[in-house]
């Protein structure tokens, strides 16, 4: 079970675990029930370069689409392909099995706190 | 005694009526509009009584005696024009049990998949025969019409070929009406056409740089010839194949999946769906694997219920625009559903040896006609063909075609020198002995030898990969079998037929019966939309009468009804913008500004026009941030095209500011667009025009009773002021390009619509004019005014009734609605935990059709009861949805279990009632029978509740085996 007050997070509802050089980035709870049941996910190659802010994938549900944004600039070097074979992990285990990519970065950008992201969410 | 129409039409009578305003407080329905509706926008200020254009309402007999007499009007000769176009027998077991059956044809398009099961079923009848003929894996259910299909073939080329271009090759040997529309749709994305005579010897520099090219094929002149070398060489550059093919040809030629096609689009007209003089007909388009999610238009999955049995729903919608506006994969939202529903069955009834005779038959007709032709050495120039043949008469074409007409055949001429005739299923060798005879080839007892056969299929090109091997495809020979195949499926759907569908922004009202008599008379079914215009006199007249009414309800100048759907509407109106910009040396201005309560095709159209979205705000009523607005104005000052407003709101409130809005617009230079989906609050009290709209769409599925036919057909004009009108979709093979023009003082004028065009046909889909033509007709203007009102007062007698269940979201002046109302059902899911979705399904239990869900505004349901509607059945409802929240009420008092109640479960079938022991803490009864009057009229879902996110997870297009359903 991860311990999500040790994560960073975004205001785009994601989170970042930092390990080194490596952002590992998934969507949080809150975003994944708001989406709904998760049916598809889109995510970037392998090996791309990506920019803090831009759009480089998709969350589909049934009923709405997410924008996955990179929360910092890099290269990806994995992603998640067992989310893409079974989406319905970003439901069910948004901070664990449903992570969706990682990404070898230089700077880290100032991002949320725990304590930060649950006030914007008003938990 | 013959009643009059507008009683008829209307459901609530004086008595009804006057009980319902006493319970709202009003004297009478003129004073609660008055209430409702600013009056700054009320027509009595721009006309006098008496101003209307309209004649006087003409009784049922009378309209439809006029509509004989303009049926009368129109010459039905016998069509060899082809040209994607062809005469066709409509099987009469499907003729009588889906064209012209309202439980078919009033059905809504199958949101609700637990009541729809029956058209969802005929629509993966459709995908299946669809992706079968073409070899690829998915199709979807149905586009507009071929030549829409081609476009949005070209779109998604766009959106996955990794090639970078913005270059697309395009057969030069295509039909005429495909390259029009592809030119104008190209011209407002920036994508550069490139018109290539492609062949088998085609090479990659022929080409150049491009991300996508097509082929037709057979091609545009009726020759067959082998793609693949063209196709392979586009998949080499990283682009995509998009194949428009005949699926009457394909039961015999290779498929395009297995010539290495990406898509397949063309027309399923031919199977069994009259010509209409242009439509509606079902379009098609079918992707190979990997493209699913490029597809546009709707889509039919497989998923499974509650129970775990397999059903039907529509897949993948948040490739649609009302979820991602102007990222959506099209602006299209509608099908023609009723016309694929046809088409699937005309493939059932016949199945794959049966369509293949007819295929051979066509085929071996076409080849007599060459055999006799040149016989009497005439120079026919097709070696290689289906069904079509080209024929050189040096100087001669003229004097064949006339001869041709006189004995009542329509050739297709191409120029001086060149004929192009078309075998279908219907011609006869009778047939083609005048057409030897207009040749001079018939001796004086018209006689002509027809024992040779010239072969035109060339052998490379043989079909070997199996089709429609499904039983569906292969059970229903007999006519008895078939009828009861068609009711069965009937049975499982709920339309208008059965009760209410109080559907939001829909307008489900009466299609009545009168109303839908002239739409498969043989003079209107039996027309070609390039047949001569000597041919079709009362076609036109019909037209140009329907574009004068509708100017004149609306308050603007000039209508084309061409546009298919309401997108198209909106796609044409915004082009016209554009154009206009443009002509005034202002083509900077792109900027389409778009409230955030906009319906999402709205901006899909706007992007497919060439613009740039910017959206304005909504206060906490629900109406557009006039301080937004300005600074949005002022920030695009330079370079604003158009506003998009929609009228009543998408809340279903007449918005007091809207004049205001409409000149702030006008002062910074840009055009009002007047979205048309609610005038049924509107018509008869007030006029777009006169408030401030430059163009409006007009939705004639839902205003004007064309009915929705289960998700389509539908009808969009589009209606502008005089200084749009020239820039309204024209179309190069149109009998007439003059139209209607109010001209100063109300004088009739003319004016050419010199647009591109947005539809295949010059007319759209016409043969279901006579529908709006009949509703207009027999209503006059005193009737639009009454139904108007009546739906006025409908909407907030159920918001009244309503009111202490669930909260009203939006209202406007004096706290009233216009013809529908938003209940918000948030604070009971917040209180109770009982969903939308719960009230949605629960109320299939009661009987009904959910309002719709989640539209505009996420957990909300949306009502809109019509003026069709009579008080009992607008009460049944209510009680209905009071009964509804005291379940939930009885849920959150802990009666029963959160997750085991009749809302949760709902709907329930029955088997799920019957079968095994019953273990839920409410009785059987409470489940299928909550009020007694249901025992004796009930309405039985076949399937529980559907999973949406298991079909979408596993997505299959398909008819499913057989033992799925064991």
């Amino acid at each position: 079970m991860t311990d999500t007050s040790t994560l960073q997070y975004t205001a785009e509802h994601e989170w970042v675990l930092v390990e080194g050089s490596i952002a590992t980035v998934g969507i949080t709870a809150y975003a994944a029930e708001k989406l709904g049941d998760v049916v598809f996910v889109e995510l970037p190659e392998v090996g791309s370069t990506v920019t803090g802010g831009t759009v480089v994938g998709e969350i589909e549900s049934t009923k709405s689409v997410g924008e996955l944004f990179a929360p910092v600039n890099g290269t990806v070097t994995a992603t998640n392909d067992q989310v893409i074979e079974s989406p319905e992990l970003v439901n069910s285990d948004p901070f664990g099995a449903g992570w969706l990519i990682k990404v070898e970065f230089e700077a880290l950008p100032t991002l949320l706190t725990f304590a930060e992201y649950s006030a914007l969410i008003g938990e | 005694m013959t009643q009059a129409f507008a009683q008829r039409h209307i459901g609530t009578d004086d008595d009804s009526q006057s009980h319902m305003l006493t319970i709202l407080g009003y004297e009478s329905v003129d004073d609660l509009v008055s209430a409702a509706m600013p009056a700054s926008i009320h027509a009595d200020l721009f006309r006098q009584d008496g101003d209307s254009a309209l004649p006087p309402a003409a009784t049922e007999n009378e309209a439809v005696a006029e509509l004989r007499a303009l049926a009368g009007r129109n010459t039905v000769k016998r069509s060899m024009i082809g040209q994607g176009y062809y005469d066709t027998f409509t099987p009469a077991v499907i003729k009588r049990n889906v064209f012209e059956n309202p439980s078919w044809y009033t059905a809504y398009t199958p949101y609700q998949p637990e009541i729809s099961q029956g058209r969802l079923e005929a629509l993966i009848n459709f995908q299946t025969m669809i992706a079968d003929l073409t070899g690829l894996t998915t199709a979807n259910a149905s586009m507009l019409d071929e030549s829409t299909a081609v476009v949005e073939g070209m779109l998604l080329a766009l959106r996955a070929s990794k090639s970078g271009s913005r270059r697309f090759i395009v057969d030069a040997d295509a039909f005429s009406q495909t390259h029009a529309l592809l030119t104008n749709r190209a011209a407002a994305l920036g994508i550069e056409l490139a018109p290539v005579a492609l062949t088998e010897q085609t090479t990659a520099d022929d080409l150049g740089d491009y991300f996508g090219i097509f082929v037709q094929y057979p091609s545009g002149s009726g020759r067959i010839w082998n793609p693949q070398n063209v196709i392979d060489l586009a998949h080499e550059h990283k682009a995509l194949a998009v194949v428009a093919a005949d699926l009457l040809a394909l039961t015999l030629l290779k498929s395009p999946g297995d010539l290495g096609a990406d898509v397949a689009v063309g027309t399923s007209q031919r199977f069994g769906v009259p010509m209409g003089f242009g439509g509606p007909h079902a379009g098609y388009m079918a992707v190979r694997k990997g493209l699913e999610r490029q597809l546009p238009g709707r889509l039919v999955g497989v998923s499974v219920d509650a129970a775990g049995h397999p059903a039907y729903r529509l897949a993948l919608q948040v490739r649609e625009q009302h979820i991602r506006r102007d990222k959506a994969t099209s602006n299209i939202c509608t099908a023609q559903v009723l016309l694929a529903v046809m088409a699937g069955m005309y493939a059932v009834y016949h199945g794959p040896e049966g369509l293949k005779k007819i295929a051979t038959r066509v085929h071996e007709r076409a080849g007599a006609l060459v055999a006799a032709l040149r016989a009497i050495d005439v120079d026919v120039r097709s070696d290689a063909f289906f069904d079509t043949i080209q024929i050189n008469v040096p100087a001669g074409a003229d004097e064949v075609v006339a001869k041709a007409a006189a004995s009542g055949y329509n050739l297709h001429q191409i120029d001086a020198n060149t004929i192009s005739v078309s075998v279908d299923e219907t011609t006869t060798l009778a047939d083609l002995s005048y057409i030897v005879g207009a040749f001079g080839g018939r001796d004086a007892f018209g006689h002509v030898d027809f024992d040779a056969v010239q072969h035109g299929l060339p052998g490379d090109l043989d079909r070997e990969s199996e089709f429609l091997t499904h039983p569906v495809f292969n059970t229903h020979r007999s006519e008895t079998s078939m009828m009861r195949y068609l009711k069965r499926l009937a049975d499982y759907d709920y339309a208008l037929d059965r009760g209410m569908i109080p559907l939001g922004s829909c307008t489900m009202k009466l299609n009545a019966a009168s109303e839908m008599e002239a739409v498969s008379w043989p003079e209107f079914a039996g027309i070609h939309p390039f047949a001569p215009k000597a041919d079709v006199e009362g076609y036109l007249h019909l037209v140009r009468q329907l574009e004068t009414w509708l100017t004149d309800v609306t308050g603007y100048d000039s209508v084309s009804l061409q546009p298919n759907a309401g997108s198209q509407g909106e796609l044409a109106g915004l082009l016209a913008i554009r154009g206009y910009h443009q002509s005034n040396g202002e083509s900077a201005r792109t900027v389409c500004l778009i409230p955030s309560s906009a319906h999402g095709t709205n901006a899909a159209s706007a992007a497919l026009a060439g613009m740039r979205v910017v959206v304005v705000a909504c206060d906490e009523l629900g109406n557009v941030d006039l301080a937004d607005l300005h600074a949005k104005i002022a920030e695009h000052a330079a370079d604003l095209a158009a506003l998009m407003i929609t009228y009543p709101s998408t809340h279903g409130v007449y918005e007091h500011e809207v004049a205001t809005i409409c000149a702030a617009v006008h002062d910074a230079g840009g055009q009002v667009y007047v979205d048309g989906a609610n005038l049924n609050a509107l018509l008869g009290f007030a006029r777009y025009g006169d408030f401030g709209g430059d163009v409006s769409h007009l939705n004639l599925h839902k205003t004007f009773c064309i009915p929705h036919g289960g998700g389509g057909p539908g009808v969009g004009p589009v209606a502008a002021k005089a200084h749009l009108a020239a820039f309204l979709p024209g179309h190069p093979l149109a009998q007439s390009d003059e139209h209607y023009l109010l001209g100063s003082g109300g004088a009739t004028a003319n004016v050419v619509h010199a647009g591109g065009p947005v539809s295949a046909a010059p007319y759209g889909s016409p043969s279901i004019l006579p529908i709006s033509w009949a509703y207009v007709r027999m209503m006059g203007i005193d009737g639009l005014k009454q139904a108007t009102g009546a739906a006025v007062l409908a909407a907030n007698y159920v918001a009244k009734r309503l009111e202490n269940s669930y909260p009203l979201l939006y209202s406007g002046e004096n706290g009233l609605v216009a013809h529908e109302c938003i209940l918000d059902l948030r604070p009971l899911t917040a209180a109770t935990g009982v969903t939308v979705d719960d009230v949605a399904k629960r109320l299939v239990d009661y009987g009904f059709h959910s309002p719709t869900m989640s539209f505009p505004v996420a957990g909300t349901l949306m009502v809109e009861p019509t003026e069709s509607e009579d008080l009992g059945e607008i009460d049944r409802f209510c009680d209905a949805m009071i009964a509804i929240k005291a379940e939930a009420d009885a849920v959150a008092a802990g009666r029963w279990p959160a997750d085991d109640n009749p809302l949760h479960n709902a709907p329930h079938t029955a088997q799920s009632v019957i079968e095994g022991e019953w273990e839920h803490p409410y009785d059987r009864a409470t489940a299928v029978y909550p009020l007694a009057s249901l025992v004796r009229n009930k309405y039985w879902p076949p399937v529980r509740r559907i999973d949406n996110a298991y079909g979408d997870r596993n997505l299959v297009c398909a008819c499913p085996p057989p033992e799925a359903f064991e």
